[in-house]
């Protein structure tokens, strides 16, 4: 064969290979740092500091036993316990039936009723609020409706908290519901079953661990939220806004670390519990399942198609209220058109810089994150050195899902700040800010990336030792190249959340560095709904213009990249 | 292990012994855990020979490879190539080519970029390399798929291009992984021969893992049968097929009827009621309790006389037509309890017009009776 003139001699090959592994060794070395450091040490901060005093001394529980000898603050414990679980209620049936019709029944739209649906995930959580103070506020157009009562307080939490929880309670139900044996109905129907007890006895019992997961989710979301109890709570004290009195407005650090530890409480239970569901899950779905085909029911296909409009109807009314009112001269008496609710230069000195900031911000974390998540992903699921390092990685990148946004917040405060730390050079910068958003989103995003790994053929990696090709090269011709759809889900995810999230940046933000979401707040504060309610609406068009600039993307200029799908 | 080392060592007397082995493997142990997969596996492969690991799912062929791929380095144990210790060397340190079940085939590669890809990391002038892709394309017979991606070809275009790649850089040693298994019949039959083909032309020293006895048979200048982490035997194959050394090695490869046996004398055992002459039953002790194997298709109907030895009457259980010959389910009368396997070529169906019940007088040839020790 003339190809002897191809083959390598040794020596090169040797040595190349002790440099792949070595690399590998390296590059999982530096992630087990960089989540140790971005995720590990803040919390560990916040941990510590609640065991501190002031001055950062040792003193025991003793700052618990403030917390809870002090009515106004463990109250909140009570107040916010108790807005989560009436908020639970209402939307999980809500979401429930909304996602039962999009899964069991042939309507037309389902598309686009799923996709109305899902808007509220590309705003800040307070647009919510924002939108129901124009409603049913001070100066409200439906005032009328409350009969004297007052937005300000539990019952707007709640109302707000309905619209912002309903979309993630929807994208858990629709997957539960999905998974559905069409045997299962098969033979409840062969035995002549009721329709309403086929109902109790097989739909609801499959959904079962999709409804438990959902309820713990919006219940952490709600008591974590921290955008919508600080717009339209009033007087009324949750754990979010104290933790942030206790820490902006107080700069009593020991206290804030206690409330962000109590914070932590149902978000962990929650994880677990979604861990626990998912294991269980799996085994319930039998590889041989038979997908469910919807069968028609006018009567029942027309009722809850006119739910769902309905539904979908509130949630773009109360979302589209608050984009409508940031051009509306002086609500509600002046209802004509007007762009000078976007000067903020009239009602801040940050002017549009924040707006710039959190574009630069979610752009950068998207970019850097993308970056980081699926090289990390790819050390932990397809390399087999330092087998250890990997294990503590995947447990490191798992951990951000349990902690609430407010949480991390808390712990960066505290670690970034901290004197000993030469990384408080940092404080306040635009990097701490972009890093805090790829560790605050960093479990979606590994998720995501694991799973596009894992379809990949395992044996990838053999071949091209086989063929002597360097690791990293078959990661950037191979690896890389059939993941790029993955790729883009993980930055568009990371760069709406970043976009849109208030309670991570809420005490990060330095002089220059003052974020969209923040400047909301601010605005709000000052009493200057309007300009609120413009930076919202920009920060809502940007999300939706970044996810249908994705879409578009995704369908007519990837597709013809990727020639080599198509068969 | 005397078996291995016996399977060695008579594998040896053939011409390939003559040469040093190419690949040399000693004592290799793989644990999973506490599950031992490899147990102390010993092995010789001589340069250019065509060996095969066959055995059942699950006994650990894949793990052999791999650890002589260095892909899933071994526990315990040596394995040297070409005279050189490579144990604990990573696989690119290593020289070889490797075919897996899957292809692996690189997706968003065209063909021909799959099959260069080794190639381009050693820093050849594109017009060799070039050279080289069509050259192998040919070589498998894929010269006009070049710019295809694997997607647009069939199962048995990319096992070729698989192939290709394995053997652009010239390696040393190819190994393949059940290649055929993901292949239907009739391709996996064309493929055979041409992979069988491609080897002997080659001159590469090649290891084929597969569970397809008839593969493993058709293929192989030897066969490594295996089974539960140990070889049970190394042979050619008409060496594994005649002169089985274990009861599990005779009744995977091919098939046999199992007896429970006594032996009787230095030439004879007995089975239930009946005294069989036996050539296999000189070195067991007599009054052993031993296994008594018979292959079907060695039971002989046909040109029977007085002087034919074990010549007994038995009873056409019934009869499976599998195309080109009939398997008989025969009952002895002089052992009722008993049931043995019989091949009938169609052309002996037509003559005696075999039918179920019917009895027939049939002799097992004292040489083609195997005894296995029982247990
Ligand atoms: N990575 C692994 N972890 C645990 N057990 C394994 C692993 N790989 C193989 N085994 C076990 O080792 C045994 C041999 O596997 P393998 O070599 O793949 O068998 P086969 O002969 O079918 O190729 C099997 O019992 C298998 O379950
Ligand atoms: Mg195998």
């Amino acid at each position: 064969m003339s190809g002897a003139a191809l083959s390598s001699d040794r020596g090169p090959a040797l040595s190349g290979i002790s440099r792949d592994a070595l690399i590998l060794r390296l590059g999982v070395a530096i992630l087990v740092g960089w989540l140790l450091l971005t995720i590990a040490f803040p919390l560990w901060s916040l941990l510590s500091k609640s065991f501190q005093d002031g001055d950062g001394h040792f003193v025991g529980l003793k700052n618990y036993i403030v917390y809870f000898s002090t009515p106004t603050l463990f109250g909140s414990i009570y107040n916010s316990v108790w807005v989560a679980v009436v908020s639970t209620v209402i939307v999980i049936p809500i979401a429930f039936i909304y996602a039962y019709t999009l899964t069991r029944t042939k309507i037309p739209l389902k598309g686009l009723l799923y996709s109305a649906a899902l808007l509220p995930l590309f705003a800040p959580s307070l647009l919510s609020a924002i939108s129901l103070i124009y409603l049913f506020g001070n100066q409200g157009l439906l005032k009328g409706f409350l009969f004297g009562g007052s937005i300000y307080g539990p019952a707007g939490i709640v109302l707000a908290q309905v619209f912002y929880c309903f979309p993630h309670a929807l994208i858990i139900l629709v997957a539960a519901l999905g998974l559905a044996d069409a045997r299962l109905y098969e033979v409840a129907d062969a035995l002549g079953t009721a329709r309403p007890r086929i109902f109790w006895t097989v739909t609801l019992p499959g959904a079962k661990f999709g409804l438990i997961n959902a309820c713990f989710v919006v219940f952490t979301l709600v008591v974590t939220d921290f955008g919508i109890a600080k717009v339209i709570g009033g007087q009324f004290n949750v754990l979010a806004t104290d933790a942030y009195k206790q820490v902006v407005g107080q700069q009593n650090f020991a206290m804030g670390a206690v409330v962000g530890m109590v914070l932590l409480v149902p978000a962990v239970a929650a994880f677990v519990i979604d861990r626990m569901v998912q294991r269980r899950q799996v085994a319930l779905l039998s590889a041989r399942a038979v997908p469910l085909e919807p069968k028609e029911n006018k009567l029942r296909d027309w009722a809850l198609t006119a739910y769902a409009l309905v539904i979908a109807g509130l949630i773009v009314g109360v979302l589209g209220t608050a984009v409508w009112a940031s051009f509306i001269t002086y609500w509600p008496y002046n209802l004509s058109l007007t762009l000078k609710n976007y000067e903020f230069g009239t009602f801040d000195a940050a002017a549009w810089s924040p707006y710039f900031n959190s574009l630069k911000m979610a752009a950068l974390a998207a970019i850097i994150g993308t970056a980081i998540v699926f090289t990390g992903a790819y050390l932990v699921e397809k390399t087999k050195v330092a087998s250890g390092g990997r294990a503590i990685a995947h447990l490191l990148a798992m951990l951000p899902m349990a902690v609430p946004g407010l949480v991390l917040g808390l712990g960066y405060v505290f670690f970034v700040n901290a004197a000993w730390n030469p990384l408080n050079i940092f404080y306040g910068t635009l990097i701490v800010l972009v890093v805090n958003s790829v560790a605050h989103f960093y479990t979606v995003a590994h998720i995501t990336a694991l799973t596009a790994l894992k379809q990949i053929d395992p044996e990838f990696e053999s071949v091209s030792a086989s063929l002597k090709v360097p690791v990293w090269r078959t990661f950037a011709r191979v690896t890389v190249p059939i993941c790029m759809p993955a790729i883009f889900d993980i930055a568009i995810y990371i760069f709406v959340n970043a976009l849109t999230t208030v309670s991570a940046v809420i005490f990060l933000y330095g002089p220059g560095t003052k974020l969209a979401s923040v400047a909301i707040v601010h605005m709000d504060e000052a009493g200057v709904t309007a300009g609120a309610a413009a930076m919202a609406t920009l920060i809502v068009l940007t999300a939706l213009a970044a996810k249908l600039l994705h879409v578009f993307l995704d369908r007519f200029v990837f597709m013809r990249l990727q020639a080599w799908r198509r068969r | 292990m005397n078996k291995q080392i016996d399977g060695v060592s008579r594998a040896g007397n053939g011409s390939v012994a003559a040469a040093a082995p190419f690949l040399r493997i000693r004592n290799l142990v793989k644990r999973f855990g506490s599950f031992v997969a490899l147990k102390d596996v010993s092995l010789d492969v001589t340069s250019g020979e065509f060996v095969c690991f066959l055995g059942p799912s699950g006994c650990g062929k894949t793990t052999l490879l791999r650890a002589i791929a260095g892909l899933d380095p071994q526990d315990e144990g040596t394995i040297e190539m070409g005279g050189r210790d490579v144990s604990h060397l990573p696989p690119a340190a290593r020289d070889f080519g490797i075919v897996f079940q899957s292809y692996a085939l690189f997706p968003n590669l065209t063909v021909a970029a799959n099959v260069g890809y080794g190639l381009v990391n050693r820093r050849r002038p594109n017009s060799e390399i070039n050279a080289r892709v069509k050259e192998l394309l040919a070589l498998v017979g894929l010269s006009d798929q070049e710019t295809k991606y694997p997607v647009q070809l069939s199962g048995g275009q990319q096992q070729r291009v698989a192939l290709a790649r394995a053997l652009a850089t010239s390696p040393g040693l190819l190994l393949l992984d059940e290649p055929l298994s993901a292949l239907d019949a009739r391709v996996r039959l064309r493929l055979r021969d041409q992979i069988k083909d491609l080897q002997r032309r080659l001159g590469v020293t090649t290891i084929m893992v597969t569970h397809d006895q008839e593969e493993a048979m058709s293929m192989a200048d030897r066969i490594v049968v295996m089974n539960q982490g140990v070889i049970d035997q190394v042979g050619t194959p008409s060496d594994i097929y005649r002169h089985p050394t274990t009861a599990f090695v005779a009744d995977f490869v091919g098939s046999m009827t199992f007896m429970d046996a006594e032996i009787a004398g230095p030439d004879g055992v007995r089975v239930g009621d009946l005294n069989l002459h036996c050539k296999d039953a000189k070195g067991f002790v007599q009054g052993s309790l031993v296994r008594l194997g018979l292959r079907p298709e060695e039971v002989r109907v046909r040109n029977l006389d007085s002087a034919t030895q074990n010549k007994i009457d038995a009873k056409v259980l019934s009869l499976d037509f599998l195309g080109s010959f009939c398997r008989a389910r025969l009952n002895p009368e002089a052992a009722p309890g008993i049931t043995i396997l019989a091949d009938f070529s169609a052309n002996l169906m037509r003559d005696l017009a075999v039918t179920e019940g019917q009895k027939l007088a049939i002799a097992l040839p004292p040489e083609s009776l195997r005894l296995f020790a029982r247990g």
